[in-house]
Formats: C-alpha cells, sequence, structure tokens
C-alpha cells in the first residue's frame, strides 16, 4: 500500500516537472509580455520533432540537442515578437485590446506552426528508446528517462529563478513585469526585455519538448493539450507568477497521477474540474497578483 | 429617513484600508459634496454605494433598503446614478445612443423605442449637446463628453447622482457651465454627491460637504464650517507648512 | 443600435438584394444539382458558424474559441438520436444541447475578463473530446459512431434554413436594444452596468443563442461523416474557421463573415484537390495578416477602397 502511494507521488513528480517547465515559460510570455500564446504548445512540438530528428539523423544524444534546439527556438521566439507582436502592441489602442489581438494571432500562428510540422515530418507518431531503462528508487522501477526528466527540469527552472533573482537581466524583466511603463522610465530597454522574455518562454517550451520526446511518444499535433495544461498551471499558480507557476505545475502533475491511477483517460478532465473550480472562486491563484 | 446613508463602510485593498469606518447621511434634495487629498477613498466610497465594488463591511441604505453590495444595475434601476472620474462614455457609438441606453435600460419599468428616442434627444437638450448627437463619442470634447455622461446619468431616472470630479480638467468657462448644469439639475429636484477638488465648486454649489483622509472621515459641516476647520487645512495644507518650517 | 426606418431606401434595397439572394439559393439544386449543392452546403455550414461567432463576439470583444465544441455537440446529437426521431427534432436538440452547453460555460466565465473566457473555451474543444472518449469507452464500450445518411439536397435546405434563422437572428439583434446593450458592454462594461444593464445575463444569453446554430448546424452535416468518433466531431478546425472567415470578411457586418466564410471556403476546396497540407497554413497566415493589416476585414477594404474612389471623383469635378 505504502508503495503505491509512493509510486503515484513520483511519477506525479516526474509529470510535474515537465508542467513546472511549460507553465513557467508560458507565465513569462502573458506575465512580462501580456501574450498569451496559445501556439506555446507548438514551440514544445518543435522542441520535441528537433530533438527527436538529431537523434533519428545523427544519433546525438538528447541531452545534447537540448542545447541545441533550444538556442533556435528561442530566436524564433524571439523575432516573432520582435516582428508580429511588437507591430499588434504599437497598433492597439490599449492593452485589453492588445491582449485580445495577441491571443487570436497566437492561434493563426498555431495552424501555421502545427501545418509546416506536418509538412515536414508527417502526421504519424513518432518516437525513440533513450534512457529507457529501468531505475529502482524506494522499491518501484522508475524509467531513467524520466528521472532524468525531473533531474533537468527542475535544474533548469532554478537556474532560471537564479537567473531572474542575481543577474541586472533578470531584475530589468522582474521590472517590467511589474510595470512595463516605470520599467521604462527606468532606463530598461523594455522593447529588447519583452521580446527576450517572449524568447525565454519558447526555450522553455523547447526544452519540455526535447524532455518529452525522451519518454513519451510524439505527434505534429501533441501541441494544444500541453497548451491547455500550461494555461490551467499559470492560472492555479497565479496569472504572472513564475514561482506560483512553478509550484502549480507540480501540484497539477501530482494530481494528474492520482487521478490516472484511480480513473485513466480522465485526466485533462480533472484538470478543466480544477480549472472551473478556480475560476469560480479565486482567479487569482495561489500567489497571483 | 435620510435618502442615502452609509453606517460603518469599509474596504480593505489587500492590507490597506481604502474607505475606514465611513459613517454618512445624505438628505433629499441636498447637494453634498465629498472632498479629501488624492487616494483619500472618495472614488472607493462611490464604488462601494455604486456596487462596483463590495465593502469588507458596513452597511449601505437608499431610502432605507439596504442596498450593500446588490449588483450596479439593480442599483442603478432603483434610482442611484453615476458618472466616472475617468470618462466612460461609448466611444463608437453616437452621443444620441449613449443616452438611449440609459433610456431602455435604466428604471424599473421599460420604454418603447419611440419615447426612449424622444427622452434621450431632450436630455441632450437639457444638457446642451443637441448639436453633437449623431457624432461618436470619442470625437467629442472631453466637456462634451462628460456632459454625455451627465445625460446619461439622467436617462435612468435618479433619486440621487454620484458626480465624480465633474469639472477635472476643465476650463475656467467650462467649469462655470458645469456648475450651471449642476444647479439646474437640482431643480429638477435631484439630489447630487459630488467629488470635487475645484473648491470654487464645491463651496459654492454644495450645503454640505465630507471630508476623507486615508479613508477615515475627518471632518464634515457646512462650507464655512469645512474652511474654518483646522483639521481640514492641516491635511491639505499639512505637508506644505511641515516642508515649509 | 440602428434606428433607420425599416421603410428608408437603404433598409428596401438591403432587404431586396438579401430576398433575391435566397431566393437564387433556394432553388440551385434545381438548376445546378450534384457538386454545387455539396459546396453550397459547406459554404453554409461555415457561413451559419462564423456569422453566430459574430453575433456574439464581434459587439463584446470577449473572444469564443469554442465553437467546435458547440459543433462537435451537434454532431453527437445527430449521431445518438438521430434514427431515432423525426429530423426536425433531432435538429433542434443538438441546437437545445449546444444552448445548455453554452449556458453552463458562460455562467462559469462570463462573470470575468475576458482573457479567462477565451483560454475556457480555447480548452473546451479537447475537454470535450476527452470526456467523450471516456464515456465512450467505459459507459458504451465502443469508439465511434455511425451517423445515419441523408440526400444532399435535404442537407442543403437544412443548411438553408439554418442560415436564415441565423441572419434573422443577427438582425433583429444589431436592430434591437439589446443588440446596443451588448456594444455597451463591449464599449464599456462597466459604465454598461452602471446603466443598468444586467451585463452577464446579456452575455449569457446572446453566447447560448449562438451556440445553438452551430449545435443545429453539426446536427445537420454530421451526415457528411459516416463515421464520428470524439476526435473528428470534436476538430479545432471547426473554431479556427468561423475566427478567420469573420475577421477576414470584417466584423463591422454581419455580411462581412458571409463574405468572408464564402470566398475562403470555395478557396478551400480548390487548396484541398492540389495543395492538401498546405491549406492549413495559408488560412493561418491569413488570420495573422487579417489581425495586423486588416482591422475591418474585407469589407473595410472595400469601403476604404470605395471612399478613396469617391474623394478622388468629387475632386476632379
Amino acid at each position: 500500500m505504502f508503495v503505491t502511494i509512493l509510486d503515484v507521488v513520483i511519477a506525479g513528480l516526474l509529470l510535474g516537472g515537465i508542467y513546472a517547465l511549460i507553465a513557467v515559460g508560458l507565465s513569462l510570455q502573458y506575465g512580462v509580455a501580456r501574450v498569451l500564446n496559445i501556439s506555446h504548445g507548438e514551440f514544445i512540438m518543435l522542441g520535441a520533432f528537433g530533438t527527436w530528428m538529431l537523434y533519428k539523423m545523427a544519433g546525438i544524444n538528447p541531452l545534447i540537442t537540448l542545447a541545441m534546439c533550444g538556442p533556435v527556438i528561442f530566436l524564433i521566439g524571439f523575432f516573432l515578437h520582435r516582428t508580429l507582436f511588437r507591430s499588434l502592441l504599437n497598433s492597439s489602442a490599449s492593452s485589453d485590446i492588445f491582449e485580445g489581438r495577441s491571443l487570436l494571432a497566437s492561434f493563426g500562428l498555431l495552424f501555421i506552426i502545427q501545418n509546416i510540422a506536418i509538412l515536414v515530418w508527417g502526421a504519424d507518431i513518432k518516437g525513440y528508446s533513450y534512457l529507457s531503462y529501468g531505475v529502482n528508487l524506494a522499491g518501484s522501477l522508475f524509467e531513467a528517462n524520466r528521472l532524468v526528466t525531473l533531474l533537468f527540469a527542475v535544474v533548469i527552472s532554478a537556474a532560471f529563478y537564479l537567473f531572474l533573482a542575481c543577474t541586472r537581466l533578470g531584475k530589468a524583466i522582474r521590472a517590467a513585469a511589474q510595470d512595463p511603463a516605470t520599467a521604462g522610465l527606468m532606463g530598461v530597454n523594455i522593447n529588447k526585455v519583452l521580446a527576450l522574455c517572449f524568447g525565454f518562454g519558447a526555450l522553455m517550451a523547447s526544452f519540455a519538448g526535447g524532455l518529452l520526446s525522451m519518454c513519451y511518444p510524439i505527434t505534429a499535433t501533441m501541441g494544444m493539450e500541453y497548451t491547455i495544461i500550461a494555461i490551467i498551471v499559470v492560472v492555479l499558480g497565479g496569472l504572472g507568477s513564475i514561482v506560483g507557476s512553478f509550484i502549480g505545475g507540480f501540484l497539477l502533475g501530482l494530481i494528474g497521477s492520482i487521478v490516472t491511477y484511480i480513473e485513466p483517460g480522465l485526466a485533462l478532465v480533472a484538470y478543466y474540474v480544477i480549472f472551473t473550480v478556480l475560476l469560480l472562486a479565486k482567479p487569482k491563484g495561489i500567489l497571483g497578483k | 429617513m435620510p435618502l442615502l446613508e452609509g453606517k460603518g463602510v469599509t474596504k480593505y485593498f489587500g492590507g490597506l484600508a481604502a474607505v475606514s469606518n465611513v459613517d454618512f447621511t445624505v438628505e433629499q434634495g441636498e447637494a453634498f459634496g465629498l472632498i479629501g487629498p488624492n487616494g483619500a477613498g472618495k472614488t472607493t466610497l462611490f464604488n462601494l454605494i455604486s456596487a462596483a465594488l463590495i465593502p469588507r463591511s458596513g452597511t449601505i441604505r437608499f431610502i432605507g433598503r439596504d442596498i450593500t453590495g446588490l449588483s450596479p444595475y439593480k442599483i442603478c434601476r432603483m434610482g442611484v446614478a453615476r458618472t466616472f472620474q475617468s470618462v466612460k462614455v461609448f466611444a463608437t457609438m453616437p452621443a444620441l445612443d449613449n443616452v438611449i441606453l440609459g433610456s431602455f435600460f435604466g428604471t424599473a419599468t421599460a420604454l418603447s423605442s419611440k419615447d426612449a428616442v424622444r427622452e434621450a434627444t431632450e436630455l441632450l437638450d437639457f444638457v446642451g449637446l443637441s448639436a453633437v448627437k449623431e457624432t461618436p463619442a470619442r470625437d467629442l470634447t472631453l466637456a462634451n463628453q462628460k456632459r454625455l455622461e451627465v445625460a446619461r446619468a439622467l436617462a435612468t431616472k435618479p433619486e440621487v447622482l454620484l458626480l465624480d470630479e465633474l469639472m477635472a480638467g476643465l476650463n475656467p468657462t467650462e467649469i462655470t457651465q458645469a456648475m450651471e448644469l449642476v444647479a439646474r439639475i437640482r431643480d429638477k429636484g435631484i439630489t447630487i454627491i459630488m467629488i470635487e477638488h475645484v473648491m470654487k465648486a464645491i463651496m459654492n454649489v454644495c450645503e454640505r460637504i465630507m471630508v476623507l483622509h486615508h479613508g477615515q472621515k475627518i471632518a464634515e459641516g457646512t462650507p464655512q464650517e469645512i474652511a474654518a476647520s483646522e483639521t481640514v487645512i492641516k491635511i491639505y495644507l499639512g505637508e506644505k507648512a511641515r516642508a515649509g518650517s | 443600435m440602428d434606428i433607420t426606418p425599416l421603410t428608408s431606401k437603404k433598409s428596401l434595397i438591403s432587404g431586396a438584394i438579401v430576398l433575391v439572394m435566397l431566393i437564387l439559393l433556394a432553388f440551385v439544386p434545381l438548376y445546378a444539382p450534384g457538386y454545387p449543392v455539396v459546396l453550397l452546403s459547406s459554404i453554409l455550414m461555415y457561413v451559419i458558424l462564423a456569422v453566430s461567432w459574430l453575433v456574439f463576439s464581434g459587439p463584446t470583444g470577449y473572444i469564443s474559441l469554442a465553437p467546435a465544441a458547440f459543433f462537435g455537440v451537434g454532431i453527437y446529437a445527430s449521431a445518438i438520436i438521430g434514427k431515432a426521431l423525426p429530423f426536425p427534432i433531432v435538429v433542434g436538440v443538438g441546437g437545445l444541447a449546444s444552448f445548455c452547453l453554452a449556458l453552463l460555460v458562460g455562467a462559469l466565465t462570463l462573470r470575468l475578463r475576458g482573457i479567462y473566457f477565451a483560454i475556457f473555451t480555447f480548452g473546451l474543444v479537447m475537454l470535450m473530446a476527452h470526456s467523450m472518449l471516456f464515456y465512450e469507452l467505459h459507459i458504451t464500450g465502443t469508439r465511434g459512431r455511425f451517423v445515419m445518411v441523408m440526400s444532399y439536397n435535404t442537407v442543403y435546405y437544412y443548411m438553408l434554413g439554418i442560415f436564415v434563422l441565423v441572419l434573422l437572428t443577427g438582425y433583429l439583434v444589431k436592430r434591437s436594444r439589446f443588440g446596443l446593450a451588448l456594444y455597451g458592454i463591449g464599449q464599456e462594461e462597466d459604465a454598461a452596468a452602471h446603466t443598468g444593464v444586467n451585463v452577464t445575463m446579456v452575455k449569457i444569453i446572446t453566447f447560448a443563442i449562438s451556440a445553438s446554430f452551430m449545435g443545429a448546424a453539426g446536427t445537420v452535416m454530421a451526415t457528411k461523416w459516416t463515421y464520428i468518433d470524439p476526435f473528428i466531431a470534436f476538430n479545432p478546425n471547426y473554431s479556427f474557421m468561423p475566427v478567420v472567415m469573420a475577421m477576414f470578411g470584417g466584423m463591422g457586418q454581419l455580411y462581412g463573415p458571409v463574405i468572408g466564410a464564402a470566398i475562403l471556403t470555395y478557396l478551400e476546396e480548390f487548396l484541398v484537390t492540389k495543395f492538401a497540407e498546405i491549406y492549413m497554413l495559408i488560412f493561418g497566415a491569413i488570420l495573422v495578416v487579417a489581425i495586423l493589416y486588416m482591422p475591418n476585414g474585407l469589407v473595410g477594404l472595400i469601403q476604404k477602397l470605395w471612399k478613396q474612389i469617391s474623394k478622388r471623383k468629387h475632386a476632379v469635378t
């Protein structure tokens, strides 16, 4: 009985690591750049497919691919913001209007990116095997790749948190998240910071995708579900709180693991129930602004 | 029975008391002034009366009925109307349509289209905007937009009208015109509560004034009493005097 | 609110054009049977989705990404009870089921800021798919269902009927005080509430009404697929298309999405045969371009061009 609970908890943490990463990414894009990027999942998918492709074609270690795909996808995100979203920002009369238009623009992006992927890689399921041997942990067997995923997710999140807390650029980002106008007046290059944050969000997505590809099969349409999960976590953790998204990710992962244990196939439904309860009770989340 | 009264009205934003244990009564037919430095809680109090916000504690009564925390639309239909500090006109709609909305929805009994249009036209005339009735609201001057908000509020046939800084941003001529409009509204028998920073207006128009500071009521009385009150003078001039000495 | 009297020249001309168009459409199966009927049915489907979407999301500014969820509910209504009841009732049930779902979603999310509504509706499609999958796997024990077949012409006339209803509804809303309230909510929701509009109720009811048409359309079009499963019925593409079409066509007038849907559906038919994967990509690009450069859609562009031309004409004479 005890072992089973531990199983579920650890499985939840493994899932939660991914959720935390993607939620932190979305939180950066929404909390700072104010873009609710519903194509976030497509960047996850790109990271996954990039990793798969490099592994299949050149045999490159997926963990190394993280460092290869990451910058590419970061740059894609960065330039998307500098062109598309900046243009929207400049032509929107209010922040509410910008929020709506950028949501719709990211909706268009979703279909653009997804269909490019289908064109390039096809619509069927892909996968590869990496570190799939079992590791004995507290009496249960877990796949090594999932443990590595959890480790990397935590390390990346921690590293990013330190970046935000200790570096000059990190402080600029936090200032921009609080009050872009004032931050701009204080000498922060707001346009650059917003684009950087959007890029960092894409970077997180790319990392998550790469790690996911190690553990699960991937398809070109996998993105949307992860976007929804990321959104729910961000609302759970409080719109705009990065730490909240991190904690919320693990929380939701745990819940997902428990639900899957009781009744597999109901995880997304359970997430939505939580989402609904949150919206009914406390839209500001755990650590919301 | 007072027309509008509040007892112990309190509102917190996080740990900060925006309005703290405020009591007030407004009698039928009065012009009641609400003044205080920026951040004193005046607009918050209006928001609590009109139910844009819900108080942490305290009650607000309108003609004896408890209206604390009811929906804004219900309170409007009961007879409490307001204007906004940052003018909220319906930007792309013509001025006439802005007012028609009030005629249609602002009262407990519904009007026919013809009557609503007629009433709205009369109200635009009353506030002096007949010439621009087809102009989209966003193309009006600030002074005219404020008058439009007043017309829209009047279309809901209120007993009491809350005016939030009607004179803000107006030049001296426009201020005089606004004061004159307020007088004409009073002639219709409508009770007025006004938040103002323009002292000339408040002192000349209002019979009683309440002063808020840091969310608390610190003084209440006639304009003469308020002007002579040491407490009030201190909060308006206090910082300057301290800085000077 | 449009208070132009019904007998004004502008209203009569518009009314006449619509009437002529409807009469032409009503007789298509007689003078152009076969493929044109099928194509027009598809166009009408997208028109209904796009116009219904506009009726709510246009004036209020609350972006709904849920059309596919309501459309899918309609499809499943057809699959579940299509054989058991007379078809007009089945369509009614499809519409009613969507209406109820929308009431629920609206009651939950329309009290809050627009962004919560948008993201909730975004995920709704996947939620419905997963829920249906679970239901089928565990409760009915089957995956997917078979839908009854109807003739092309029957489908066409049902769609035409729903189209007329949608147009009528949209028109009545626009001309009524209800429509005025909707626009007020979209411009300054707080002020509208303080002017006596029960904003929550108005939003929820309008959302539900627009959803019911989407459900009805789904019930009729279900016969397009002989076999459906949760992921065929609840397909995000059917949330995407109405949005592109409405924005591309123009959100200011009811005929904007009609034009947008007609053009883009025809484009889809054309591209599907030649460039199957690329057409969705192009549509995505069209949406982005429309958001950036076509704030009033195609209708807006044409109106601008018209103004430029008449300005030049007057300048010359």
